[in-house]
């Protein structure tokens, strides 16, 4: 009983968490963090335009994730406005234009609040299962490409005189983020995305010696995260996607307290 | 005079950012080989030769024609690594080629730092960084090696065997070696060719040479190189880093 109702949310959660190890390890690197966050804000004009055209919800997010990741690693290239102010800029007025479409959407009553924090406990045993399909794409992904992806990340003159096609490379990783951050829209929402990403890397970093060791350690971390996020929530009756991210900063500030391993 | 033929020719290379311009009418050859300087003073557009070599700057007129399948080895200044990425010097140089252990192995033991292989990079001196930096490179058998200001941040003792382990991985995998350098001091005893550059190249030659040339005497007049005459002396043994002195069987052969 208690099972069928917490089955699912609970795969759901524990595959976003999966895939945030790495690729969150990527954003803790690259100092990508304010990236997420925006591509998260531009999920919800996503949402927005599906609802508006009649699109569903998924396919929507994804497109708009996908397009916006594309356009702002092509406006990094540009010398004009610092990177900061430029993510700052898109954030703040993808999310602003998401919030007033749907407000203007006459007929749509939406659930803004799921759409921030998450609704994980709305999922069902077939949005878990395609989760999971998405999930594993993108690991496999990762797992063909991060040598080329980690040897960008440690320093990108190298890997370009070394062979690696370094633009296509960070194309790819920002794509994986958006597919990443979109499937993640409901189950810890637009604002509580990007902890989920930066949150447990962070937590793996003094036990690992090997940027693969802190990728899966990460991932454990925000799996454990998500089973206790759901056992708080069950409970104590409190928000799924906060409690998550509550026990994930609960792991963190328990590796300060722990010796460092590496 | 090495008669070879070049690895690679750049002619006429011209780099301008916007109405800078960075190199101007540039001509150079690497030959298998040959060890080759470029000096000149800050912003004199060193690195952009080095960057239109490597091909991470495309030269906005000229050629640069290659040898195929030409495989550069590559040893920036620094590597600013951010302290959130774990990474040992294993790691590191699986890296820049996936290769076997053994491999790894072998050419951290050739450049003298086969004891650092399990270390964290985040914990190297300056002069170990250079080495790994130099394995790196060395692990991908170059037909040419680039190195950008190989000796900054190590001490004198330290840049005297860095200078005399770059002839001997020249004469051992026979490679071309382009070097940046600031350190007259060292150039003209570890060098075949140098250029002298000012966005244009002022003259070129080999060290006795361009050291008589008018246009080198204007960059690098004989009063500001102060203590940094030039000195060739003669290396009966170097160092490991971690400080012992070995024979050498191979001293300078210039």
């Amino acid at each position: 009983m208690i099972i069928e109702l917490l089955l699912p949310p609970l795969l759901a959660g524990l595959a976003i968490a999966l895939v945030c190890g790495p690729m969150g390890a990527f954003v803790v690197w690259r100092r990508m963090a304010f990236f997420g966050d925006t591509l998260a804000h531009g999920s919800l004009l996503g949402a927005a335009f599906g609802l508006a055209v009649g699109m569903a919800l998924y396919p929507a997010v994804i497109l708009c994730c996908v397009m916006l990741a594309l356009i702002l690693t092509a406006l990094q290239r540009q010398q004009f406005i610092a990177n900061d102010t430029l993510l700052g800029i898109v954030a703040h007025t993808t999310l602003a234009l998401g919030i007033v479409a749907l407000s203007l959407l006459p007929q749509v009553k939406v659930d803004l609040f799921g759409f921030l924090f998450g609704d994980l406990l709305a999922v069902g045993l077939a949005e878990a299962g395609l989760l999971w399909l998405g999930a594993s794409l993108i690991l496999l992904v990762l797992v063909l490409n991060w040598r080329q992806l980690l040897s960008i990340t440690v320093n990108e003159e190298l890997a370009k005189v070394e062979g690696v096609p370094t633009h296509l490379t960070r194309t790819l990783l920002m794509v994986l983020l958006a597919l990443l951050i979109a499937s993640a829209l409901r189950t810890v929402g637009v604002l509580l995305i990007t902890s989920l990403l930066v949150i447990p890397p962070a937590a793996a970093r003094r036990f690992s010696p090997t940027p693969e060791h802190m990728a899966i350690l990460a991932s454990i971390i925000g799996m454990v995260a998500v089973v206790g996020g759901l056992a708080m929530s069950w409970f104590l009756d409190t928000p799924v996607g906060p409690s998550i991210v509550l026990a994930a900063a609960g792991a963190f500030l328990t590796s300060l307290i722990l010796p460092a391993r590496a | 005079m090495n008669t070879a033929r070049p690895l690679i020719e750049l002619r006429q290379v011209s780099v301008r950012y916007g109405d800078v311009t960075a190199l101007s009418q540039v001509d150079m050859a690497l030959r298998p080989r040959q060890i080759t300087t470029l000096v000149g003073p800050n912003g004199a557009g060193k690195s952009t030769l080095a960057r239109v070599v490597l091909g991470i700057v495309s030269p906005s007129e000229g050629t640069v024609s290659k040898e195929p399948s030409l495989r550069i080895g590559y040893m920036p200044q620094r590597i600013k690594l951010d302290d959130s990425l774990p990474l040992t010097v294993d790691r590191f140089l699986w890296l820049g080629q996936p290769s076997n252990k053994a491999a790894r192995k072998a050419v951290l033991k050739r450049v003298g730092v086969r004891h650092l292989r399990k270390r964290s990079v985040h914990q190297l001196s300056g002069g170990e960084w250079q080495r790994v930096l130099l394995a790196r490179a060395l692990l991908r058998s170059p037909d040419v090696l680039v190195l950008d200001e190989p000796a900054q941040g190590v001490d004198v003792s330290g840049q005297d065997a860095l200078y005399g382990l770059l002839k001997e991985v020249r004469d051992e995998i026979g490679c071309a070696i382009l070097l940046i350098s600031h350190d007259l001091h060292f150039v003209m005893a570890a060098t075949d060719e140098v250029i002298c550059l000012q966005q244009h190249i002022c003259c070129s030659g080999t060290p006795d040479v361009v050291q008589r040339n008018p246009a080198y005497l204007a960059l690098f007049p004989p009063q500001t190189q102060g203590n940094l005459a030039l000195y060739q002396h003669h290396h009966d043994h170097h160092h490991h880093p971690e400080g012992d002195a070995c024979a050498m069987e191979d001293t300078h052969d210039n």
